[in-house]
């Protein structure tokens, strides 16, 4: 996993998209371009972050969820 | 007498969707769609680790910020595990100071190499021989280049593709042979006697009718 360590916790690939998703950056091309991470690794780490429940997905774009808030803290 | 199965593999062509496919890589689980919008260069190498492959790398790290100027990633292949991949790479920073940037699909299964035509038993039959895969925005396979076990590639021509590539999109025009950024591109020929006539007044460089070159 690219942005969710073995542990549960964030990586700082993962930590970054998160953050962008708090500060209400909704769409995979919004988060590259505020993060600096490729699209490539937004994209499928996006999938990452919705399978670990920690963010949601409505259409074409993504919002932070309270677990996914929590990790940030 | 013992039936012989003969299994018919269909290799991608130019011009053709590149097959799509969802593999782990040293970034992660990775699906060619999560490039689209970007043209990507997949190569594949022969084994982590060898010397060849390892020069090579060296050299895709050297130029991937030229090739990020023209839009393009790089996502590398072998049959080697993640774990081999992530020694390999570790291994190739601490030698030599080179961060190798892009990811290299672990592709034990070969689900890849096989849908991409990386193996060529004549060579190996269990290891991807150095192919090259220039995948445009719309994941259209543009390029395919083959080069043997022993032979490293050359990043100037694949460089050199790209823009060639690039420059017949935006354009509407070919390039000649060898062919740099810069020289004159060949205007594509007519297809009517009207055509071939007009084309000649047209201040064009021609050496006849149907070569013709211009400046862009």
């Amino acid at each position: 996993m690219a942005c969710i360590s073995p542990d549960g916790k964030p990586t700082e690939s993962g930590t970054k998209m998160l953050r962008a998703l708090k500060s209400g950056l909704g769409s995979a091309g919004e988060i590259a371009q505020s993060t600096g991470l490729p699209l490539f690794r937004v994209r499928s780490g996006l999938r990452e972050l919705l399978q670990a429940g920690l963010a949601n997905q409505k259409n074409d774009k993504y919002e932070i969820t309270d677990e996914g808030t929590k990790l940030l803290k | 007498m013992e039936e012989v199965k003969q299994q018919t593999i269909s290799l991608p062509r130019l011009g053709e969707p590149a097959p799509a496919f969802e593999a782990v890589t040293t970034h992660g689980v990775l699906k060619l769609d999560d490039f689209k919008g970007s043209w990507l260069v997949l190569f594949s190498h022969p084994a982590d680790f060898t010397p060849v492959c390892t020069t090579e790398f060296i050299a895709f790290a050297e130029i991937y910020p030229e090739l990020q100027k023209r839009g393009v990633e790089l996502l590398g292949l072998s049959v080697d595990s993640v774990s081999s991949h992530i020694a390999w790479v570790r291994n190739v920073e601490e030698k030599t100071g080179v961060k190798i940037p892009f990811p290299i699909i672990a592709d034990l299964n070969k689900e890849v190499s096989l849908a991409y035509g990386m193996i060529h038993p004549g060579q190996s039959k269990t290891e991807t021989v150095r192919c090259v895969f220039i995948i445009d925005d719309k994941q259209v396979i543009r390029t395919i280049l083959y080069y043997p076990l022993t032979t490293g590639r050359n990043m100037d021509e694949i460089l050199r593709i790209i823009d060639a590539l690039q420059t017949t999109d935006a354009n509407g025009v070919a390039t000649p042979a060898n062919w740099r950024p810069g020289d004159m591109v060949v205007v594509p020929p007519p297809n009517t006697q009207e055509g071939a006539e007009e084309r000649l007044k047209k201040g064009y460089e021609c050496v006849d009718w149907y070569l013709c070159k211009k400046k862009l």
